[in-house]
């Protein structure tokens, strides 16, 4: 067993005695002896104690979860997205990332001793802010679809109006997840139909005018949407324009701030983090000045201190449930600091002209992967709408029975698509992908729609 | 006690000047990016995109050298207290020593690398885990199934709180309220909210316990259920509990057990035997996830047998030729995460149980438990301790009697400490106590670092004076105006006033 409870038996003897205990058991007394659990079998025959293997040394834990790792086909070619990228993560960012001061810090209550992670978030906030175009970014959320949730809950609370209307190109797992949480907030999630790629809007007040529409760019299908378009419907129900946006898409695309979103949301995990089986992500958040009062989770402000100097605090605490308890409008506590500050150091690493070449590299992959793929026989774009990082394809054989062939060649093909988009392959290449890699691919993938 | 053998050390180092904010170190032109060679046509960026959707320029960012980057991150890091630099009391936040094992389990590229999306028999290692930690935070708990996919406790609660509706839906009545005691954790009310329900509050008794009475008085058949941190946040276990369980499932209710503070009851008492229903487990506390400056965490949420169908998925199962295999329990609330929640987090808590082992855990809840009880026996006299009992893993004392004598407030012994060299305990809370200061040493603190911080708290206690509104007199900045923050409002770079001068 690890040593991880420091105290040696004397220092243990000493202390009980010091508070007239005889033992480890007397600390317990307070709990009523029919609950607690002993070594042996309880006076009622049953056993009590915890069935989990003793402790073993870390040593055997990392062979035991280095088995684990290596049971994953974490070293294929990885062709997949859907809201997951495979980006490159730049050794400074990394070891940064690692220094124990960030990992082992908690949420900065003291900000006399915390403005290392509040100066950090600070910092994120404002990059965050410029991808956006929009004028405030919160801290940070769990991930891309809890930030969805909580832009609903937002715009139904500045319009009253609990109807939201959500185009189907936003992430299939993102809307259920929506639809999981409006269970208890009592929201109506309206789904609005993709045509050739795109949202197809409904014409004129038709049912409950929507509190807010929500789009995203460039969206499941990897198409870049028409947010004009989508401003337009807003401003004909009075409704806020949600869009969830690409952050890498930002080195190319104009800012949805710019074109009239109100809050855009999205997933930070291309920026720094990596795959990890789905988390931790970074769920971006960030809005219009005016709707800065219910921002949910932690916001970071400048300010002084006694002294005049430039210092951080958590800011407007009040919105926030530790204050307003049952009239908060977020339960959100915890956020994803650790991942938001790695976004941050990431971001300062690209700078402008490598958050452009980024995004750019992504696009060139992605057309020269869409152009390889459909020069196969069968295989052709499931919708003609410009993308950037990532397109869907028809094939004419299961596109799962591709992805488990193709992994056997060394790649992840993509991800299959759901009956809601008809039957088809989300591709996505990013800037790690190269002309070798791409060639290979195809060439593995005529084989097996062959 | 007197401290054998060994010192106490747990004085951080940090700057003291100010750092300049990444924006300000930025110089036009300069770079520190690199990317591979793709060989690929060079398309431009307006033969891949139609213009109108063309930006004409990249969002302004930093332009920094590597050199500028890390050294302005590692400045940074000068000016952040953690728990590897030293004692970090902070009640109800569990902010333990985490094994360095951890973090590089953390890092192995088998688990980093796996896309999510990818089939299961090519993540098998990965829900592998998933299906063994599940079964070893069931069995802690008392539960008997469990969803690992909620990313933060105030999100399991909420999932619980989402399984409570939909399994009240099924009974086929209505119900509209969910009782929680005066002094739960903030996120526990608003969680209520968010499920769709109202908020009953129950009073503590002179104990610090739950008024059973009170509790009887509003228990009917509207009340979905009760939400209850058991050791409370006063640090004492609720010892009506059997009672208190018995009650709210007479009317109908469920009980969710909020398991913030699981860590004192490791291998020693289970919720699910206390006749719980619905628990979620904040693995970044009880199971040494590191905080990471507030996140990532992970709630994982275990329930009792009729709850399971209800629970998000998917959910990683064992098959009949033994591989795993992801499957969604028949009547799902939906899923609460992007994808399975915080899988890294997931597994550095799963090294953490494998590393102590059902003896460990037991070890860890005895040393919590000690340690609290000690420093609660040290500040006596010191301090006023209202619910003078014996304590779990955390204890409140109260500053009133020094606000009385000396005009010093919870808040200023918290900052006084801070210039001694340890982090602060919670202030303010649990509401129900005055001056409130919530101590959890933590059973990976020693006892010398235990003598040291209690000498502290007690020299600042008989030292009181107003000299100490002075207080952090040696952290990188002295008493943050939260004020002005929340009046002008500086939430970016960009929101800087552009007359202020450079502090």
């Amino acid at each position: 067993m690890a040593h991880y409870v420091p105290h040696t038996d004397d220092e243990i003897a000493t202390m009980l005695a010091s508070m007239g205990l005889t033992s480890l058991d007397d600390l317990f007394e307070t709990i009523p002896e029919a609950l607690r659990l002993v070594a042996d079998e309880g006076p009622d025959g049953r056993e009590r104690h915890l069935r989990i293997a003793d402790g073993r040394s870390e040593f055997e834990v990392v062979d035991e979860l280095g088995r684990l790792a290596r049971r994953n086909a974490g070293g294929l070619v990885c062709f997949a997205g859907a809201g997951a990228y495979d980006h490159e993560s730049p050794a400074a960012v990394r070891r940064l990332a690692f220094r124990s001061e960030y990992v082992t810090a908690y949420t900065p209550y003291q900000p006399e001793v915390a403005q290392g992670v509040l100066q950090a978030l600070f910092e994120y906030q404002t990059m965050i802010a410029r991808l956006t175009g929009l004028a405030v970014a919160n801290a940070s959320l769990y991930d891309g679809a809890t930030a969805c949730v909580e832009a609903a809950n937002l715009a139904v609370a500045v319009t009253g109006r609990p109807t939201v209307w959500v185009s189907r190109g936003v992430h299939p797992r993102w809307r259920e997840t929506m639809r999981t949480f409006a269970a208890g907030t009592g929201h109506r999630v309206v789904e609005v139909d993709l045509a050739d790629g795109r949202t197809a809007w409904p014409d004129g007040a038709d049912g409950e005018t929507p509190g807010a529409v929500m789009v995203a760019t460039p969206n499941h299908l990897g198409c870049i949407e028409d947010l004009s378009a989508a401003r337009t419907v807003a401003d004909e129900h009075d409704a806020l324009l949600v869009v969830v946006a690409d952050p890498v898409s930002a080195g190319l695309l104009q800012t949805p701030g710019s074109l009239g979103a109100d809050v855009v949301v999205g997933e930070g995990q291309p920026l720094g983090t990596p795959l990890s089986f789905g988390g931790p992500y970074l769920g971006l958040f960030t809005c219009r000045l005016d709707l800065v009062r219910r921002l949910p989770g932690r916001l970071v402000g400048e300010t002084v201190d006694v002294d005049g100097r430039r210092a951080y605090v958590t800011t407007l605490r009040t919105r926030e449930q530790d204050i307003r308890r049952e009239k908060a409008s977020s339960n959100v506590c915890t956020n994803q600091t650790l991942i938001a500050v790695v976004c941050a150091i990431q971001l300062a690493w690209l700078g402008p002209a490598g958050l452009r070449e980024l995004a750019l590299r992504c696009a060139r992959a992605t057309r020269y992967t869409r152009e390889a793929l459909c020069a196969i026989d069968g295989v052709e774009p499931l919708v003609d709408a410009p993308t950037l990082r990532e397109f869907a394809v028809r094939l004419p054989v299961d596109p799962t029975t591709v992805v488990d062939r193709l992994a056997e060649e060394g790649f992840l093909a993509g991800v299959p698509l759901g009956d809601e988009y008809g039957t088809g392959l989300l591709v996505a290449a990013t800037e790690r992908r190269t002309r070798s890699e791409i060639d290979a691919y195809a060439a593995a993938f005529e084989k097996v729609v062959r | 006690m007197a401290a054998p053998g060994g010192r106490a050390t747990s004085i951080p180092l940090m700057g003291r000047d100010n750092e300049a904010t990444i924006f300000e170190l930025s110089v036009t032109g300069r770079a520190a990016w690199s990317f591979r060679d793709q060989d690929l046509p060079e398309w431009e960026a307006a033969d891949l995109i139609p213009a109108e959707h063309l930006a004409p320029e990249p969002p302004l960012l930093p332009e920094v050298s590597e050199r500028d980057l890390v050294g302005h991150f590692t400045r940074l890091s000068h000016r952040q207290y953690s728990v590897d630099l030293g004692a970090y009391p902070l009640g109800s936040c569990t902010m333990k020593y985490n094994p360095k094992l951890c973090d590089d389990v953390a890092e192995l590229v088998g688990l980093t690398s796996t896309h999510p999306a990818a089939p299961d028999h090519l993540v098998q290692g990965w829900l592998e885990l998933y299906h063994s930690l599940a079964a070893s935070l069931c069995e802690i708990t008392g539960m008997h199934d469990a969803t690992l996919q909620p990313p933060a406790g105030a999100s399991g609660e909420l999932t619980g709180l989402l399984l409570m509706r939909a399994w009240h839906a099924d009974q086929g009545r209505q119900r509209t309220k969910v009782i929680i005691p005066d002094s739960a954790h903030g996120t526990n009310p608003a969680s209520v909210t968010l499920g769709g329900y109202e908020t009953v509050t129950v009073p503590s008794d002179d104990r610090g316990c739950v008024d059973v009475a009170a509790l009887r008085a509003v228990l009917d058949e509207d009340v979905a259920g009760i939400m209850l941190t058991n050791p409370n946040t006063l640090g004492l276990f609720e010892e009506d509990i059997v009672e208190i369980a018995a009650a709210v499932h007479e009317v109908g209710g469920l009980l969710y057990y909020d398991g913030a503070n699981l860590n004192a009851i490791l291998g020693v008492t289970r919720p699910g035997d206390m006749g719980f229903d619905i628990v979620h487990m904040n693995l970044h506390k009880t199971f040494a996830v590191p905080h990471g400056g507030g996140g990532p965490g992970a709630g994982p949420v275990a329930v009792s047998a009729r709850l399971a169908p209800y629970l998000p998925g998917p959910i990683a199962v064992q098959v009949e030729d033994g591989s795993y295999a992801w499957a969604t329990p028949e009547r799902s609330i939906g899923r609460v995460h992007g994808w399975y929640g915080n899988a890294l987090a997931l597994a550095r808590a799963y090294a953490y149980l494998l590393v102590n082992g059902g003896d460990g855990l037991r070890r860890v809840a005895e040393g919590a438990v000690l340690n609290a009880n000690w420093i609660r026996h040290r500040l006596r006299g010191a301090y006023d301790i209202p619910f003078d009992r014996p304590c779990m893993h955390e204890c409140v004392v109260s500053a009133s009697n020094l606000k009385k004598r000396a005009g010093v407030k919870a808040l200023d012994v918290a900052k006084r400490l801070l210039e001694e060299g340890f982090h602060s305990p919670t202030v303010y809370f649990p509401l129900i106590v005055d001056e409130a200061l919530m101590i959890e040493p933590t059973e990976t603190e020693s006892p010398q670092t235990l003598a040291a911080l209690g000498d502290a708290l007690v020299a600042i206690a008989e030292g009181a004076s107003e000299d100490d509104r002075a207080a952090p007199r040696t952290a990188p900045v002295r008493r943050v105006d939260e004020a002005r923050a929340a009046r002008t409002l500086v939430p970016t770079f960009d929101a800087r006033p552009a007359t202020e001068e450079e502090p």
